[in-house]
């Protein structure tokens, strides 16, 4: 969970007060909470879980019991100012169609995930020739929610092939923004995009 | 929760008491012009010095103007009473909660009981088709007497949250926050199907009698027939099993479920207008936002301005989650502010009734921040 505070803390940075956020895959609104009370943003969440939506709506934020690649499809174009994905894109079905529909229903999009090409990851594979576990990645093979793997190379390569404009991309090890050598050194990446 | 809280928990308003007020006339979606009518209602809490903290309770089909505390005669507990009161989801210590008997009922409100001041008997079935619309306008003629240009929110369960989704598309800017719960934006064929049996059993009775029976019997077997039939609809099968599995009653040959089925029944025989469920369960389901489609429901929901929340039950076969998501889609298409949460529940329709704690959470967390919006 302290990734997630890491993530929190880098994108509640980025938002400009006043606008519109939407959360996918919000979880109990911890960001949004935040956002709403302390940058004045309208927030509204997707999240899954019945009971971290409860939680959600109990803070006063507007989430809404459903799934994330499903109810994308509903919004209106650039409803929001910025769409956020944290953590979550590894979960789900097709990265690229929620990517793509992220950046129609928002004008700009923030997107988090561990990296898979981080030195230890890459240690562990090698040493223990088994599937990475570790603080980045925690969970057994058979128990991952994660189902896509990427490191910060794939997205940029991503991002170039789309023809999406990265405005700023974040690298982090532990708390500790880097500047070098982000595909071996990055624990996070946070990418600011838009169309 | 903490041992303060607790203790606010168990505090129950007292001595609540009906109140009725009259108004001239009001104007029906079939064109009548029905008056002098009669509102009962009943408030709970203080009016804030702008206005600005009013909330009106809606209830659903059999429900009253008495939502809340203990009557001070009869000694009655409100139908909501978990849910309104000091510390409770609508905290009467924050908000001026209000809940009015529906027009067309028979709880001190104008219905088919009520005397036609044309002949000086009861309306019978001369009273004037109604509409869930003509409910909410006279709902918005008592806010008006109460001196309150805005709701904070409406809020109710089943036929009570129909009533919250057609404040927010009649009267936009009279309310902040709609709270539709275990609810619908038009009755499925379904739904219909069970009100139709329900009104057919009332008219089978001979009593009945064309709808004129209140100088002779009522007819009380249909009417606890029909009775019986809702509280089915109101169970689920799990809550059905735990609650009467196949026990039967001690020196008796019947089982539990039949004779709950059975007091349930004669109880509402004393308390309910048999002319009151035709004409209410009709309106139930003449009421369809998208005007029998001619709109989509997103087009329908257009004028609304409201914040909503909205809540559904797992176990809720009679007004399923699938319409609930039917008005949240159709909000989200609009990028309207809604919140949605689909509660787990084995209690069927009956859940928004007692399931209170997480309702509870839900409401409390909505209105603070609706309030601290309209407050700004």
């Amino acid at each position: 969970m302290a990734q997630l505070a890491v993530h929190n803390d880098i994108i509640s940075k980025i938002i400009e007060p006043g606008s519109r956020v939407l959360d996918l895959g919000c979880g109990d609104a911890d960001l949004l909470a935040w956002l709403a009370e302390n940058k004045n943003v309208d927030a509204r969440g997707v999240e899954l879980d019945p009971q971290k939506v409860q939680r959600a709506i109990s803070r006063g934020v507007s989430a809404y019991q459903g799934d994330l690649e499903q109810c994308l499809y509903d919004y209106p174009n650039a409803a929001f100012d910025y769409v956020i994905l944290s953590q979550t894109l590894l979960e789900v079905r097709q990265p690229l169609k929620v990517l793509r529909e992220m950046l129609r229903v928002g004008k700009r999009i923030i997107v988090a995930f561990p990296n898979f090409g981080h030195w230890s990851v890459r240690m562990a594979h090698l040493f223990t020739g088994r599937a990475p576990k570790n603080k980045l990645f925690p969970h057994d093979w058979y128990d991952s929610p994660n189902i896509h793997f990427l490191t910060v190379h794939d997205f940029e390569m991503l991002a170039a092939k789309e023809g999406w404009t990265v405005e700023r991309n974040i690298y982090l090890a532990g708390t500790e923004p880097l500047h070098a050598m982000p595909n071996f050194f990055a624990e996070t990446a946070v990418f600011l995009i838009r169309q | 929760m903490g041992h303060w809280e607790e203790s606010r928990y168990a505090e129950v308003l007292v001595d609540v008491e009906t109140q009725i007020t009259t108004f001239d006339s009001i104007n029906l979606d079939c064109g009548v012009t029905l008056g002098p009518i009669d509102c009962a209602y009943e408030t709970y809490g203080e009016l804030n010095q702008n206005h600005t903290n009013a909330i009106l309770v809606t209830h659903a089909f059999s429900g009253d103007a008495h939502a809340a505390g203990i009557e001070k005669i009869g000694g009655q507990l409100g139908w909501w009473d978990n849910m309104i009161g000091p510390g409770r989801a609508f905290d009467t210590d924050k908000y001026f909660v209000i809940c009015a008997n529906v027009l067309g009922g028979c709880k001190g409100s104008t219905g088919p009981s009520s005397k036609d001041p044309a002949t000086g008997k009861p309306y019978g079935m001369g009273f004037p088709v109604i509409t869930i619309a003509d409910m909410v306008r006279l709902q918005r003629k008592l806010t008006e007497f109460l001196g309150i240009p805005k709701l904070l929110a409406v809020a109710g369960g089943s036929m009570g949250g129909m009533q919250a989704l057609q404040w927010a598309v009649q009267y936009p800017d009279a309310v902040a926050a709609s709270i539709p719960i275990a609810s619908t934006a038009r009755h499925s064929a379904q739904q219909i199907a069970f009100n139709e049996v329900g009104r057919q059993a009332v008219m089978a009775d001979p009593d009945w009698n064309g709808g004129d029976y209140y100088i002779g019997k009522p007819p009380a077997r249909g009417l606890a027939v029909a009775r019986m039939v809702g509280h089915i609809t109101y169970m689920s099968d799990e809550s059905m099993r735990q609650k009467f599995g196949r026990r039967t009653r001690e020196n008796d040959d019947i089982f539990e479920v039949e004779s709950y089925l059975r007091y349930r029944g004669s109880q509402f025989v004393d308390r309910f207008d048999a002319n009151s469920y035709l004409y209410i369960t009709k309106a139930m389901d003449l009421f369809d936002l998208t005007h029998n489609g001619e709109k989509t429901l997103t087009a329908a929901l257009e004028s609304a301005s409201t914040r909503f929340l909205v809540i559904s039950f797992t176990s809720d076969w009679l007004y399923p989650s699938y319409q609930s998501q039917e008005i949240v889609n159709a909000l989200r298409r609009r990028n309207h502010d809604v919140a949605y949460c689909e509660l787990e529940s084995n209690y069927g329709h009956d859940a928004f009734l007692v399931q209170v704690n997480e309702q509870t959470e839900l409401v409390k967390g909505f209105l603070a921040k609706t309030f601290k919006e309209l407050n700004r």
